[in-house]
């Protein structure tokens, strides 16, 4: 009788698999994007058997939650013409599928032979284990330099993200701030001596 | 541990036909950079798969803690990658790649 967490990583992964296969065959890249949430959703779940459950509600909250809907919210703003994009598409199968083939062979040899792929699996993990506090004391202790430029590299997303895809349109009336406030009261008023001048 | 708990190699082999797949997806979908985009996602879930397993299974918690910068690095060229899509759709109405060839010499 095999352990259930066993057979649990045999079906995670075998749907991971498969939806994987699909987000590269899909025809609708709505499709795509939605079996790639499927395939995130297992990964998740192969995560938390190997006792990351912080990384795996990360990739649920950071991928599912976020990036895939980015990808979603492109597809279906994108009018896009499927009939061009899928030209030639077996043209190049049977290359890409002698190439990944080889590839698997070779490392499943390597994993079976080397004795690396034969650790033993550590004891069970005890229940009170707190997966994100070990992962936080090392981030905020041994990682903290690359902890912060995680950060930056961030901050660099956001501004390059902006700064490509903000479009200011022509001919549309906008307030100008600096101008208002740089304004003194001797631009706006010019007083005029009306008096009739004396002769 | 209990025998018939999967073994380190079961969960490299998964990382390598995941990793494959992605590949062949690389090489099929070579005109849709969409598609390419989530092709290259599938990559780097590949070798998150690897690093969490070593870490599982070598009891070194360093690996979890690359994955978590994998994670990062991945969510921010997801982000640049679709906006310059979004720019590039925006001036030329496509996203075949055999299109973006405007800086040929």
């Amino acid at each position: 009788m095999l352990p259930v967490t066993t057979i649990l990583f045999y079906i995670f992964s075998a749907i991971l698999l498969g939806s994987a296969t699909l987000v590269v065959t899909a025809r609708n890249p709505v499709y795509a994007t939605l079996y790639l949430v499927l395939a995130f959703f297992n990964a998740a779940a192969l995560f938390i058997l190997l006792g990351a459950e912080f990384l795996g509600l990360i990739l649920i909250l950071v991928y599912v939650g976020a990036v895939m809907v980015l990808f979603l919210f492109v597809v279906m703003m994108l009018d896009i013409n499927l009939a061009r994009l899928k030209e030639g598409f077996l043209g190049y199968l049977p290359l890409g599928l002698a190439i990944a083939i080889l590839g698997v062979l070779e490392l499943a040899v390597v994993f079976w032979t080397s004795p690396l792929g034969h650790i033993p699996a550590p004891a069970a993990i005890p229940a009170n284990a707190d997966n994100t506090r070990a992962l936080g004391v090392l981030l905020y202790t041994k990682y903290l330099y690359p902890f912060e430029i995680a950060a930056v590299i961030l901050l660099v997303a956001i501004v390059a993200a902006i700064a490509l895809t903000l479009r200011r349109r022509m001919g549309t009336k906008t307030q100008n701030i600096g101008a208002q406030m740089a304004v003194r009261a001797k631009d706006r008023v010019h007083l005029v001596d009306l008096r009739e001048p004396k002769s | 541990m209990s025998a018939g708990q999967p073994t380190l190699a079961a969960y490299l082999i998964l990382g390598a036909i995941l990793f494959s797949i992605g590949v062949v997806g690389i090489f099929l979908n070579r005109k849709n950079v969409i598609i390419l985009l989530m092709a290259i996602e599938l990559l780097l879930l590949a070798v998150n798969i690897n690093l969490v397993a070593f870490s599982h299974y070598l009891g070194n918690l360093d690996g979890q803690v690359f994955v978590f910068f994998i994670l990062t690095v991945a969510a921010a060229e997801a982000a640049i990658g679709l906006a310059i899509l979004v720019v590039y759709f925006r001036n030329r109405h496509s996203i075949n790649v055999d299109d973006i060839d405007e800086l040929r010499g």
